[in-house]
């Protein structure tokens, strides 16, 4: 399929472009030459009218697999859930229970409060982030393929390798430590952490006038690295790892040695890959409960 | 990185997921959990007291054993002891009766003895005085000499 574009580069492109429904403004030059006369909602074509549509438009195949893997998942495990038995489990509640006992574990390792909230959001995190990147196992051309064949111009079906949804789930969560911040600390007790550590003096100058700025752009900083480190960090490998993807299905246009070769790079690749969607997913989740077990955390 | 608004939509999808997550899935399965770990938990001791209680029981029933043995083994000694008692009062009995027995045959021996010795004297009484009698015919006469005669007799 990649013989279809013009150069590698160009396929390479439009694999990694999201289906962005948007409004484009008045006087915008399509991809195709035209130039609209009145603001449009449609579907763009190319990153520069990605650009043009600005914050106010929606990565359509992103919402789709997102919610779609997402409505999977919950409505799994709620038949599971609606039909759980103290008594011998089937096969689906067995999966499940594994699963849950699993996180449950995992957030009665790291947390150390009491909240109902995180076990659910832990589970939820970890099976969610991990069908979306197991989207990634799917060989790179069949969904776009079929889609285009349906008449969709962009389809990337790995939702994670869109940073509009690891940073939501990011922010989220940071919202969450913020919020859980406050509650737990009162709003002057989050300030004072974030203020008189780590460096700390008995000197009133020396405390406020000195150390307050140091400390909180250090703390600041460090506050705010978290949701960016939680959302980059998936983002990065799950982008990697389709580019990745890209560049050994551009071998298959290569004649059929270098195809061969492709097929099992393509193998190994999505072997090795198993371990990153799990791993990562794995990740987000674990950071989660420490940032939120930090948050609950009374300082010294 | 082009950000939109997926990130909020994302941020909201996520929301309701955790929300529904933790309304419907989570409590039903840790619930299910909770109760069959209990119920496990109830179960080994449920076990453990039974262990317990079949101890007592063998316990029990091996002393009623040993009670029942010894009881058994009383009731022989007993019995044993009555039969030997019966045994000698039987013994008793007999060896009274016999002596009895032996004291009425003596007793009947000498009445026959007496009786015999008695018919004796009086034969012997009567063959004296028969033997006197023929002496004295020839010397005395018999009515002179009666009542001496009769003296004898009554001596003899």
């Amino acid at each position: 399929m990649a013989s279809e574009y013009a150069s590698s580069g160009e396929y390479i492109k439009h694999h990694l472009q999201n289906l962005t429904y948007g409004q484009l403004p008045e006087g915008t030059v399509r991809y195709d030459g035209t130039v609209l006369n009145a603001p449009t909602w449609t579907f763009a074509h190319g990153t520069e009218e990605v650009q043009a549509m600005g914050f106010w438009s929606i990565n359509v195949d992103s919402m789709l697999f997102s919610i779609g893997l997402g409505v999977l998942f919950l409505f799994f495990f709620r038949m599971a859930a609606k039909k759980a038995t103290t008594g011998v489990p089937g096969g689906l509640q067995n999966f499940v229970e594994w699963i849950i006992e699993f996180i449950d574990t995992s957030v009665r390792g790291s947390f150390s409060h009491r909240n109902a909230m995180v076990g659910p959001l832990a589970l939820t995190i970890f099976i969610w982030v991990f069908l979306m990147n197991a989207m990634d196992l799917i060989p790179v051309d069949w969904l776009p393929y079929a889609a285009s064949l349906a008449g969709v111009p962009y389809f990337k079906i790995v939702p994670t390798t869109d940073p509009n949804v690891t940073f939501g789930l990011a922010l989220s969560v940071f919202a969450l430590v913020l919020y859980y911040s406050v509650k737990m600390k009162g709003s002057g007790g989050f300030f004072a952490e974030l203020a008189f550590q780590p460096f700390q003096a008995k000197n009133p100058i020396l405390k406020y006038l000195v150390f307050m700025p140091i400390n909180l752009l250090l703390e600041g900083v460090s506050l705010i690295a978290k949701p960016i480190s939680l959302a980059l960090r998936l983002f990065g490998n799950m982008y990697a790892g389709e580019m990745i993807f890209i560049l050994i299905a551009l071998m298959f246009g290569g004649g059929w040695i270098l195809a061969a070769f492709g097929g099992v790079l393509q193998w190994a690749w999505a072997v090795f890959h198993i371990l990153i969607i799990t791993l990562q997913a794995f990740i987000f989740m674990t950071l989660t409960i420490v940032y939120l077990d930090m948050a609950h955390a009374e300082h010294h | 990185m082009n950000f939109n608004a997926t990130l909020i939509g994302q941020s909201i999808t996520f929301v309701f997921f955790v929300w529904f997550c933790m309304k419907f899935v989570w409590p039903p399965i840790m619930n299910a959990l909770e109760t069959r770990k209990k119920q496990i938990a109830d179960g080994l001791a449920a076990g453990d007291r039974g262990k317990h209680e079949l101890e007592l029981a063998a316990k029990k029933a091996a002393d009623n054993l040993r009670d029942a043995k010894a009881q058994a083994a009383e009731v022989i000694a007993q019995a044993e002891k009555r039969a030997a008692q019966i045994v000698e009062e039987a013994k008793m009995a007999a060896k009274e009766e016999g002596d009895r027995q032996l004291a009425a045959a003596q007793a009947n021996i000498e009445q026959e003895a007496n009786r015999a010795r008695e018919s004796l004297r009086e034969q012997v009484a009567g063959l004296a005085v028969a033997g006197a009698e023929k002496i004295l015919r020839r010397e005395v006469n018999a009515q002179t000499h009666a009542d001496l005669l009769g003296q004898l007799k009554a001596e003899l």
